[in-house]
């Protein structure tokens, strides 16, 4: 049996393991930023879904329901709380 | 003083959405690395409890009929006890699989709750044809956990348990009290706004 051989295999193996982990990393920094971009987006098709753009005349709940901005808060959240030590986790 | 039922369901949208991610980032990292640090293990479950505590209020205060009471109290019900059992299992005090069952059971009711108390056709209104469709989509879902309560590993049905979640705050996001769907609205439902 040829050592080189076996000592490419192994090689190929963590490579394969190497790209899997930073596709994941990738994933995970990028997920909560994509929602909230999608939350944006969202805000500037349906502006009219903002009260807060014109606030005058509105009421309480009016006021405090805005549900593209609820999307960018919770992918701002996920971003800053969830992300970083997942991918630190993935690191290792 | 209630705020419109539209707005409670994107309140919930949210939660949903808070759900779909952390179980969808769960089912791309793995369960191993998702449960290395204590605070993220309890994240998912916890976030489906007080789902279903906050929909006690909803039954209290929105009883426009005695079907909607009913539903929302389904709800509440099931949604606390799969949070339950979810936390019972993150912490340890519940070791078997199966115990994802639950889970899907918990979908079963929550989706024929959705069917049993829309009274309304399809095209009714927008919102009548969203509770079809969340109903239907409830139903169809519960495989996935199902599926997972057999084959833990599976990657297919855990893509498609956070799917559920994520599909179901979509759909959630889209209801409105009174609008058009594909340009269907019952002369019945009321006045229409955007």
């Amino acid at each position: 049996m040829s050592a080189e051989i076996a000592r490419e295999l192994r090689t190929e193996g963590a490579t394969h393991q190497v790209v899997a982990v930073s596709w994941r990393i990738r994933f995970v920094r990028s997920l909560g930023l994509i929602v909230a971009l999608a939350g944006i987006a969202w805000a500037i098709a349906q502006p009219y879904r903002i009260t807060l753009l014109d606030p005058f005349g509105q009421g309480f709940w009016w006021l405090l329901s805005e549900p593209p901005l609820y999307v960018v808060v919770v992918g701002l959240l996920f971003h800053l709380i969830v992300a970083p030590a997942l991918a630190e986790d993935l690191e290792r | 003083m209630t705020p419109p039922s539209e707005m409670v369901h994107w309140w919930f949208a949210t939660g949903f959405l808070i759900l779909g991610l952390l179980q969808l980032t769960e089912a791309v990292v793995g369960h191993e690395v998702w449960t290395l640090r204590a605070w993220r293990r309890y994240l998912w479950p916890g976030v489906l409890f007080t789902l279903g505590v906050l929909m006690w209020p909803v039954m209290t205060f929105f009883t426009n009929s005695t079907i909607h009471m009913l539903a929302h109290g389904s709800w509440a019900q099931v949604l606390m006890l799969a949070g339950a059992v979810e936390l019972a299992v993150a912490r340890g005090k519940l070791r078997s699989r199966y115990w994802r069952l639950w889970s899907s059971l918990a979908l079963v009711i929550s989706g024929a709750a959705f069917l049993v108390h829309e009274q309304h056709g399809w095209l009714f209104s927008r919102a009548a044809f969203l509770h079809h469709t969340l109903g239907w989509t409830l139903l169809v879902a519960a495989i996935f956990p199902l599926v997972q309560a057999f084959r833990p590993r599976s990657l297919t049905a855990a893509v498609g348990f956070a799917s559920t979640f994520l599909v179901t705050a979509a759909l959630l996001y889209c209801d409105r009290d009174t609008a058009a769907i594909f340009g269907h609205l019952s002369q019945y439902a009321g006045v229409p706004h955007r």
